[in-house]
């Protein structure tokens, strides 16, 4: 009884993400809403700007650095700290070197 | 080789299996020859990640996984020598640090927080400014992915 309505939900998950992936625009359509200069409601598109502006803002080459490493640097900021609280709770769960008599 | 922290980390060992050096001759010399190999692409990965595809996480990591494999292979008393334990998780602060320092700069200079176009480095144009800064904020984030990797080993091991 749970299995099959595990089954069920599962299927009716398979649809609806078939559903979507169907109305999905195609790769490389000009008219697509992620491809204009601004959104429907009229305003910019952070992604145009940076297409057209890395290089000049900062003489990098790799967009996806700049974006990363300039424009959403509080992001990396944040996936850095993120990480070092990782290593901390490590340190502090894992190791035993104070334990040992 | 034998230095007074090598003895420390070597006494403070839980298992004594993980801090002495593989039995096998062909692991020991593949290792040796190999770890600086890695350790020299991860550098490149990092130093290359304005013109390619990398940066300061994918070359913090492979950095990692050059110090871990003498870790690995060498044990962990005799890999000692090139990352100590002891300073791996500090220098992961220091990581983070150098990242929030670099944005506390720009503040002190009178910009926004991470705005490095106000970066106290004299003789260079804004977008220089922020070349240099993205690589100054890289800098941070390999030194933190790295040293945090190689110490969540150490604390596993016990060393």
């Amino acid at each position: 009884m749970k299995a099959a309505l595990q089954y069920i939900l599962l299927a009716a998950f398979f649809g609806v993400l078939l559903a979507t992936v169907v109305e999905l625009p195609p790769r490389g359509d000009l008219n697509s809403p992620v491809h204009q200069t601004v959104t429907p409601v009229g305003s910019p598109v952070a992604g145009t700007y940076y297409i057209q502006n890395a290089y000049k803002d900062t003489r990098t080459p790799n967009m996806v650095t700049v974006i990363l490493g300039d424009y959403r640097s509080i992001d990396t900021l944040g996936e850095t700290i993120v990480i070092f609280a990782g290593g901390m709770a490590c340190f502090f769960i894992l190791n035993t070197r104070r334990r040992k008599p | 080789m034998s230095t007074p922290s090598d003895n420390r980390a070597r006494d403070e060992c839980l298992d004594d299996r993980v801090k002495e050096p593989t039995d096998s001759p062909i692991i020991h010399v593949a290792s040796r020859g190999i770890a600086p190999v890695i350790l020299l692409i991860g550098m490149y990965v990092f130093f290359h990640g304005h013109y390619s595809p990398g940066g300061g996480f994918q070359g913090g990591v492979i950095i990692a996984a050059g110090i871990l494999l003498l870790r690995l292979s060498l044990g962990t008393s005799l890999s000692q020598a090139i990352m100590p334990s002891r300073v791996a998780l500090r220098l992961s602060a220091a990581g983070a640090l150098i990242f929030a320092g670099v944005g506390l700069l720009a503040v002190l200079m009178g910009g926004n927080y991470l705005d490095y176009h106000f970066l106290p480095i004299p003789g260079l144009t804004p977008d220089y400014l922020r070349y240099y800064g993205i690589l100054a904020v890289e800098v941070g984030v390999t030194l933190t992915v790295m040293t945090t990797l190689v110490a969540i080993y150490d604390d596993l091991a016990g060393c």
